[in-house]
């Protein structure tokens, strides 16, 4: 139980320094740190294949790719776009309400009961692999046909427009 | 846990850190040792027996030289960046099976330091992390010709790592575990090694690790022609060192992983046929599986000699349009094999 404590302080403590740091790409940095201590959560609920795999697709390669746009970007405090104040007011409004919101949803939480994991071996590759292909089969086929699409949009996007001879 | 499982992986942590250090430092000299053989020179002899003791000077010398910090760079992450590049080489070794388990007393040693069930996705995970050490460093010198080389790494590692990713996919189709060491314990003998029945998986999986090892024909990230001296330009003393250890370090575990996927690991012809004991096996298995290891870093050596280094486009056509639909079609081709044989011949 003092590990989980410790691990969600450091979770909770760096996805705050990604929020208020000032420089992109500190924040940056900072998120792969909170990632990391998500996939510590992972194995601590015995999911190691989750761990690793949030391990690899986010940390190793999504936050490579924001850390490369933010690096060729070359953004610093003389570049950063002044807001007008409407916008800081219309934020800090919504802000508010996101505040209010979590707080009436917290207030009425009851702490569950602790002990509810049934098999403690289902986070391993081989049972996770039997329940995606067997129990979730269209689920998880129709999620791969929607990276898919993604994927040849993203492809289209990035295609130069050809001329016309 | 008892307390002499914990003394038998700390023993065993340490003499794996050591072998990787001193391989990485002798990787230096057998470098300029081959470079040398293969331009018909002699390379260093000075230092030592036929330069035997070269590393070492070089080693005293990277800790007394000035360590400089470029006005405009960024303190914390510029230190930080060789760091992380060390660690992250370091730990990858962590569940490569060295070898069997000797049996000492009464107890069985495994000469393995960790065995995760999902062995080989932890090394991709570290491997996708080394790039983070080359990124930061490149980023935080604060100059164009470190940063291009940072980007040109990032942008490497993330394309020839789905080629590897698929690479690796057809193999745990034939093996079905993403244990190490069952991996290796399946490939017993000399007909069940895995480049017998991956040949294609190997040779994408090999052209990978030169890239991801940002090794010749792969190195454009530190392209001297180009970007003076890629991400670590403005690198002095050990700070540098550390970036080449790290290089070097990072050749040895996947010359180390190349040996154990596809080559065997451990396992040598005749193993069974010689009637030794199990310890002997394990022991002459150990050195089997450094001798391929080192067969591997002398093949790296090789074609750095050899070859030429890519243009950035060829290199990025090669990834993207040639490996990874090669890559593809080697899984369909295991799966459809594999169900035929099942089928007909099982």
């Amino acid at each position: 139980m003092s590990v989980f404590y410790l691990v969600a302080f450091l979770a909770i403590f760096f996805a705050l320094m990604t929020i208020f740091t000032k420089n992109p790409v500190h924040s940056v940095l900072y998120l792969v740190i909170t990632f990391f201590t998500l996939s510590i959560h992972y194995i601590l609920l015995n999911a190691q294949f989750l761990a690793v795999v949030n391990f690899i697709v986010y940390m190793g390669a999504i936050m490579v790719l924001f850390l490369f746009v933010l690096m060729l970007l070359n953004l610093n405090a003389e570049t950063e776009p002044m807001k007008s104040n409407l916008v800081k007011i219309m934020g800090a409004i919504a802000g508010m309400c996101l505040i209010a919101t979590l707080l009436g949803a917290f207030r009425v939480i009851e702490p569950s009961n602790l002990i509810v994991q049934g098999d403690a071996e289902v986070g391993l590759v081989k049972n996770l692999g039997k329940v995606l292909f067997k129990e979730f089969l269209l689920p998880f086929e129709i999620s791969s046909i929607l990276l898919l699409t993604a994927m040849v949009g993203a492809v289209l996007l990035a295609k130069k427009e050809i001329r016309k001879a | 846990m008892e307390t002499a499982f914990i003394l038998e992986k700390l023993i065993l942590v340490v003499i794996v850190f050591t072998i990787s250090l001193v391989i990485a430092m002798y990787s230096t000299l057998a470098e300029r040792k081959i470079a040398g053989f293969m331009q018909d020179r002699y390379g260093p002899d000075r230092a030592g027996f036929g330069g035997i003791l070269q590393p070492l000077c070089d080693g005293g010398k990277f800790f007394f030289k000035e360590e400089i910090i470029p006005a405009g760079a960024h303190k914390t992450l510029f230190i930080i960046g060789p760091m992380l590049a060390i660690i992250t080489a370091c730990i990858s070794s962590a569940v490569i099976p060295w070898g069997g388990s000797l049996t000492i007393g009464n107890r069985e040693v495994s000469l393995q330091v960790a065995d995760i069930n999902v062995g080989i996705l932890y090394i991709f995970g570290v491997v996708a992390l080394g790039v983070y050490g080359i990124m930061i460093g490149g980023w935080a010198s604060n100059n164009k010709f470190s940063l291009m080389g940072a980007i040109r790494a990032a942008s490497q590692s993330i394309s020839y790592e789905i080629a590897m990713g698929l690479s690796i996919i057809a193999l745990l189709m034939v093996s079905g575990t993403l244990s190490m060491s069952e991996i290796v314990a399946q490939q017993s003998g000399f007909v069940n090694w895995n480049i017998w029945v991956q040949p294609l998986g190997f040779l994408i999986f090999i052209t990978c690790a030169f890239a991801e090892c940002n090794r010749v024909p792969f190195d454009l990230p530190e392209c001297e022609t180009e970007l003076v001296g890629g991400y670590h330009t403005e690198y002095s003393s050990m700070k540098l060192g550390l970036y080449m250890f790290s290089e070097y370090i990072n050749m040895f575990v996947s010359s180390a992983l190349m040996a154990a996927l596809y080559f065997g690991g451990y396992n040598f012809p005749f193993m069974h046929e010689l009637g030794l004991s199990d310890n002997w096996i394990t022991i002459i298995g150990v050195l089997v599986f450094f001798f391929k290891i080192f067969g591997f870093i002398f093949f790296f050596m090789w074609i750095r000699w050899t070859l030429p280094r890519f243009r950035y486009d060829q290199l990025m056509n090669l990834g993207w349009k040639i490996l990874i639909p090669l890559a593809i079609a080697n899984i369909v081709l295991t799966g459809v094999i594999t169900v035929v044989k099942d089928s007909y011949f099982g």
